[in-house]
């Protein structure tokens, strides 16, 4: 059928071109092709998605990737894209997909909160000559400590400590499967992540053989496909992340389709090549708060109680409550997603409409645990859409004890936010099982990449902790106090419990 | 380690799941490979998360999740159970001489459970099989709705063998399943079934792939083999093994 769509992207490519054909090579959307007979690269501009690859690569610099500037008759209501949606469904008769996260135009709160720094009264710290410490600790935290006394007047604390993950800077990498991503990145994330004493996630296809050395630095998920979850599985990394829903696509199951189930897929996932990878949308065994209850305990019973349980939700309405009955349920870690979190693959409708913004999720979750005096007893972890490293500082100081962080990671190594993650192709070998295009990742370059962001990061949460006369992420943990709102209304601001900027 | 022959026997009256599992645990780190767990009242977990071949034999109630994770064991459970019976289990059996709750061997990868009497809704729920692993659930009663719902790999057999009613009472059956099959004794109406199956004959293929298994379950439970094959059997399988490839515009 004949597409109605206008192109999106027009490629342009100037005179200094000096035919090389790398663009051509490299275009993985098959939007590039060289006709020898004019020796003249044409383009089709129908299939170019904007990921830059040819632009990144091209020697003499003579690409460019333009927005097409056709318009149609404005209307404020019946959008380009409104239009153009309807257009492709019409031609395909099938749910419109996304990769990545909700890109549409609500409220960014993150940036509508201010830090709030020394003067005068309390003195600001200089980051670079005086320690200043970003060590996290995650899991339950005793509700009092005992002491004793020892014969030689010295102490020791009676108190039994549950187990707790530590965590050298407050940023973990988002559970991102192998299979969403390809071999390449999660080594990358892998290695980063042991380097900066921090902790990567399996997502849940499973944990590659040759990953199983990173286990310290690893959290291993339980999603309701069970993938490649077994005895080894399960004990091989610090936590066990049980994944209920992602902020991406809340309430939605998964469906890695059967292209992408390769050799190194099936072994991991333990499922034949080509078979279609189904998620059901939610865990058959878990119906109700006393059902994960239930999960949480297999888990710790299969893992000898050594593991630490976290669990997974997608930022919702009633998140507080949901939050404080997954408290409840036994588990350790808390982790909430909020609705600009990536994503492989999502239905566009799910991914842009469903769904809370996470910092008003984390200002939530972390009240309601505070009132019903059990914060201490879970770990707050935040993710969703965290851009940099203010964005992390307002998350924990909203009430988060550490962040995921998915798509900036992924940006860090060569994404450009195509969007076109559920097609395989992606033009920078990150979400792909394609072995052509995953090899276009370099191991070593990514993680060198990686790790100079959560170097970067960590430098400057440092820089603003001591700005704020602080010297240590953990008394900025729920410190509402140092932030103030601009822009926002009443009912806003007391749900994110901060005040107006000037009062 | 030292192998020791008598049955290591717990007694789990009174005792919360956590101190009857450490008692477990404790027992076959000291080397025991078969025990005896009497008094059983609905404690959750027996078996989970083990990797030994060892042999555990329960008398009670067991509570949610026996064998989940597991990874080895025989358990054989002279009673009835409750949920998850073998949870996402990898290798081993699990035998109960009663009846078992719902979702009985979800998401099993391997493995054999051999339940005598009936099960609740949803059993065999995301099996799946992979290589040499191939789990087998066979099911002596009754079983209800979803049956072998979303099912991605294994045999699941359903024998009806205590109901006078030649068709089974559960609806939706094979509901998105995309692998495996399922075997039913008896019959069912074409508007018990989910979308995904279609209902065949037994070809030898089938025989050769269930007779010893039902050999099996019948030694077992000491049932008369012929007399079970004597009642005609159907199978059910998906219609494809991509039941949701054209959902998407790409
Ligand atoms: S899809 Fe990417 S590589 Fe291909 S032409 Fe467009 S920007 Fe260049
Ligand atoms: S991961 Fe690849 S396909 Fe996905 S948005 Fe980034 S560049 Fe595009």
């Amino acid at each position: 059928m004949k597409t109605y769509i206008p192109h999106k992207f027009e490629v342009n490519i100037n005179d200094k071109c000096i035919k090389c054909l790398v663009c051509v090579k490299q275009c993985s959307f098959s939007a590039l092709s060289f006709d020898e007979d004019d020796a003249t690269i044409y383009p089709d501009n129908n299939k170019c998605v904007a990921c830059h690859r040819c632009t990144t690569l091209c020697p003499t610099k003579s690409i460019n990737i333009v927005k097409n500037p056709i318009v149609y008759h404005p209307n404020e209501y019946w959008k380009a894209n409104v239009i153009e949606d309807i257009y492709k469904q019409a031609e395909t008769g099938g749910i419109l997909l996304s990769g990545t996260g909700n890109d549409k135009d609500y409220p960014v709160y993150f940036d509508r909160i201010l830090l709030d720094a020394s003067q005068v009264t309390n003195p600001s710290i200089d980051p670079l000559r005086e320690p200043m410490e970003l060590r996290t600790y995650l899991g339950k935290k005793s509700d009092r400590l005992q002491f004793k006394e020892n014969k030689k007047s010295t102490t020791t604390i009676k108190t039994k400590s549950e187990p707790q993950v530590k965590l050298e800077t407050p940023i973990m990498f988002a559970a991102m499967s192998l299979g969403a991503i390809s071999y390449n990145a999660h080594q990358a994330l892998a290695r980063t992540a042991e380097e900066h004493g921090t902790l990567y996630n399996t997502g849940e296809g499973g944990l590659h053989k040759s990953l199983y050395k990173y286990g310290k630095n690893t959290i291993v998920q339980v999603a309701s496909g069970r993938y490649g979850v077994h005895h080894e599985y399960l004990n091989a990394g610090s936590v066990v992340e049980i994944k209920i829903g992602q902020g991406a696509k809340p309430g939605i199951g998964g469906h890695l389709p059967g292209e992408k189930i390769n050799a190194e897929i099936s072994q991991t996932r333990m499922i034949p090549e080509g078979t279609d990878a189904l998620s059901p949308a939610p865990h058959h065994d878990i119906y109700s708060i006393e059902d994960l209850a239930q999960l949480v305990y297999a888990i710790k019973e299969a893992t000898f109680y050594k593991k630490l349980v976290s669990v997974k939700i997608a930022a919702v309405h009633n998140v507080a409550a949901i939050a404080s009955g997954i408290a409840r349920a036994g588990a350790d870690i808390v982790t909430i997603d909020g609705f600009r979190g990536g994503t492989g693959a999502a239905p566009t409708v799910i991914r842009d409409n469903v769904g809370i913004p996470i910092e008003m999720a984390i200002a939530a979750v972390d009240d309601r645990l505070r009132k019903e005096s059990i914060r201490n007893n879970v770990s707050l972890v935040a993710s969703g859409g965290i851009r940099n490293s203010v964005d992390v500082v307002k998350a924990i100081a909203l009430g988060a004890d550490a962040v995921y962080i998915g798509t900036s990671a992924l940006i860090s190594i060569g994404c450009t936010m195509c969007q076109k993650c559920y097609t395989g192709k992606c033009a920078w070998g990150i979400a792909t099982t394609n072995p052509q295009l995953a090899k276009r990742l370099n191991p070593e370059i990514a993680y060198k990449r990686l790790s100079n962001l959560l170097r970067a990061w960590s430098l400057e949460i440092k820089e603003i902790l001591g700005a704020m006369g602080l010297n240590a992420i953990e008394s900025l943990k729920s410190n509402r106090l140092r932030l103030r709102g601009v822009g926002l209304s009443a009912e806003e601001l007391k749900i994110l419990g901060i005040k107006q900027a000037g009062g | 380690m030292k192998k020791k022959l008598k049955a290591y026997k717990i007694k789990a009256n009174g005792l919360h799941f956590k101190e009857l599992n450490n008692l477990i645990k404790k027992a076959v780190n000291d080397g025991h490979n078969s025990l005896n767990i009497v008094g059983v009242i609905g404690q959750r977990y027996i078996g989970t998360g083990l990797n030994k071949k060892i042999k555990i034999n329960i008398k009670g109630t067991a509570g949610a999740d026996l064998g989940a994770f597991m990874d080895g064991p025989n358990i054989v459970l002279k009673g009835n159970a409750q949920d998850a019976v073998g949870n996402t289990m990898n290798s081993g059996s699990i035998t109960v001489h009663g009846s078992a709750s719902d979702v009985c061997g979800i998401a099993a990868r391997s493995g054999r459970i051999f339940i005598k009497g009936n099960v609740g809704y949803r059993a065999g729920i995301h099996m799946k099989e992979y290589q040499d692993f191939k789990p087998t659930l066979i099911i002596g009663g009754e079983a209800y709705d979803f049956l072998g719902e979303y099912m991605a790999g294994g045999i699941l057999a359903v024998l009806n063998l205590n109901s006078k009613e030649q068709y089974l009472p559960s609806t939706y059956i094979g509901t998105g399943m995309h692998g495996g099959v399922i075997y039913i004794r008896g019959n069912v109406h074409q508007s018990q079934l989910g979308q995904e199956v279609s209902s065949l004959k037994l070809d030898s293929k089938d025989e050769e792939l269930l007779y010893p298994r039902l050999k099996e379950f019948a030694n077992t439970f000491k049932l008369d083999f012929d007399k079970i094959i004597k009642e005609r059997f159907i199978k059910l399988l998906p219609l494809s093994h991509r039941p949701y490839g054209r959902l998407y515009a790409y």
